[in-house]
């Protein structure tokens, strides 16, 4: 009953929903893609500064455990509402998993892999680009998928800042005790989180290295 | 041919230098053994020859030119490199772990495919059946025939090769140690091998550097090592066996006697050793053996005699 007078809300307002859903994956997008281009170079570029490393590791381990909430709180002061800064909250909450995977995947590498490389006349770019990205690949992947999985789930939140968003049919539905709107918001966030999670999950498989997939 | 000349590395935060004051001739074409224990400097001295590690003092010639005004890069792609955990690219098939440094010298796929698949033959792998697969579907040992035909694959005048065949289980290892020597003779390289084991020192080196503490200690063929060892140390670090371990060296039909006994009752091959030889008398309770050529005619008399003169005099080796 609940479900069907939900769905009818869809029917009568179609605009409203898809213009929320469509801000809620252009924000969760936006923010993932932002993470990407600022850790993925970063974790790459300290993974063999062993102290830069440590640092970092360290700073994005404290970021993670930072309520995504908070972090939409602390965001609103300084930038004010809207767009803008729940895209800024939302980088921050995917970059933590993606630094820390690459920083630790590129130095997991084995060492004999690498001095193998060294040996045989690869220069230092054509180490990582031949021979650490690849075999780091799984393990930056999963950290983009936890992120990726985060950030759509925390995207909803961006509603308190007015970032708009699947989280508004979620705050409204609370304020106006109207549970078909809550539910209009949740189940096709719940649905985008879970959808989500698969559809990385298997950009991992397929960009794993033939010869290190496990069957 | 590669010249060292004095020598010197030390590693911050030791107190002894890794290298001190190494001075070492290797002939071109000849497979020269460094041998020592642990921390006497040999893998050390091996990876300064292509700048893997940089000297403190001293020069390394190699083919009349000092690596230290060669570019580190290109002068690694002009040497094979081989180390004992192989470290093959697991992302890439065997065919690609092999052509590593023809890509990197940018050769043609079609003269790569053909390079690959010739030396897939050359150490033993049908390239039909492996040419595609990936590095953890193979066995230790064959993983570490593919790490040969990788540094193989420019046909490098010069290998470095760190304790190549130490992983790999005993019977396995003496069959790659056998396989690499046949392959070696019609190649023709230069080759710097570091091992800690005595006996593949003996079987793979046609000159052995026995270093201690960083220093040379006696640079020579094997059997003149087994027969004359400089001091107490390099004595004690061939073993008690010695001359046995020389025995092995020599062939049967090097140390046939013109008149021995009439008729010996057991036969050995002319290829066979003298250690071979002696387990022989041994076993069957006889000092004489007549030694066969491979048609199994009679070459001649072998006696315990002879073998005994042959562990004083140091005889002639199967080099």
């Amino acid at each position: 009953m609940l479900l069907l007078e939900a769905w009818q809300f869809i029917v009568d307002h179609p605009q409203r929903f898809f213009g929320a859903l469509s801000t809620h994956v252009a924000l969760s997008a936006a923010a993932l893609g932002l993470a990407i281009a600022i850790a993925l170079p970063v974790g790459i570029l300290i993974a063999d500064r062993h102290r830069a490393a440590l640092i970092a590791i360290s700073a994005a381990n404290i970021g993670r455990t930072l309520p995504s909430l908070a972090v939409l709180a602390v965001a609103m002061p300084i930038l004010g509402t809207g767009f803008v800064p729940s895209l800024f909250a939302l980088t921050l909450l995917a970059l933590p998993p993606i630094l820390i995977n690459t920083c630790t995947a590129m130095r997991q590498v084995d060492p004999d892999i690498v001095d193998a490389a060294r040996g045989m006349g690869m220069t230092r770019t054509q180490i990582v680009r031949k021979v650490e990205l690849p075999i780091a690949t799984p393990v930056i992947f999963a950290g983009i998928r936890t992120a990726a999985v985060q950030v759509v789930s925390g995207a909803v939140l961006a509603a308190y800042i007015g970032g708009g968003g699947l989280g508004d049919f979620i705050t409204a539905g609370i304020a106006m005790m109207a549970l078909p709107q809550l539910l209009v918001g949740a189940i096709p966030a719940t649905l985008l989180s879970i959808g989500t999670d698969r559809l990385f999950g298997h950009l991992q498989k397929v960009l794993t290295p033939a010869g290190m997939r496990t069957r | 041919m590669i010249e060292i000349r004095g020598l010197v590395k030390q590693f911050p935060g030791t107190a002894h230098p890794a290298v001190e004051h190494l001075t070492l001739t290797i002939p071109e074409g000849d497979v020269c053994v460094l041998i020592g224990p642990s921390g006497c400097g040999k893998t050390t001295t091996m990876r300064i020859i292509n700048r893997m590690i940089e000297p403190d003092a001293g020069s390394v010639i190699v083919a009349g030119q000092d690596v230290m005004r060669t570019d580190p890069v290109s002068l690694r792609r002009s040497i094979g490199y081989v180390i004992q955990q192989v470290g093959l690219f697991p992302h890439w098939s065997i065919a690609d772990n092999i052509a590593t440094v023809p890509k990197l010298l940018g050769w043609t796929d079609h003269r790569i495919a053909a390079r690959v698949d010739e030396l897939l033959a050359l150490v033993g792998m049908e390239p039909e059946t492996y040419r595609s697969r990936f590095p953890r579907e193979l066995s230790g040992g064959q993983k570490q025939r593919i790490g040969v035909a990788r540094a193989l694959a420019a046909d490098p005048p010069v290998m470095l090769m760190d304790e190549p065949f130490g992983a790999i289980d005993p019977i396995t290892r003496a069959r790659l140690q056998d396989e690499f020597l046949r392959i070696l003779r019609g190649l023709k390289k230069t080759i710097v091998f570091v091992t800690h084991d005595i006996d593949e020192a003996i079987k793979m080196g046609d000159r052995i550097a026995i270093l201690r503490d960083g220093a040379l200690v006696q640079y020579d063929a094997p059997e003149a090592i087994l027969a004359r060892p400089a001091d107490a140390f390099v004595e004690s670090f061939v073993g008690t066996d010695r001359a046995l371990k020389r025995l092995a060296l020599i062939r049967a039909d090097a140390a046939i006697e013109a008149s021995g006994p009439a008729a010996p009752s057991h036969a050995i091959a002319a290829h066979a050793s003298l250690r071979d030889a002696l387990a022989m008398m041994l076993s069957n309770g006889t000092d004489a053996l007549a030694v066969t050529d491979s048609g199994g005619s009679i070459l001649g008399a072998l006696t315990l005699a002879g073998i005994r003169a042959h562990t004083r005099s140091g005889g002639e080796a199967n080099h």
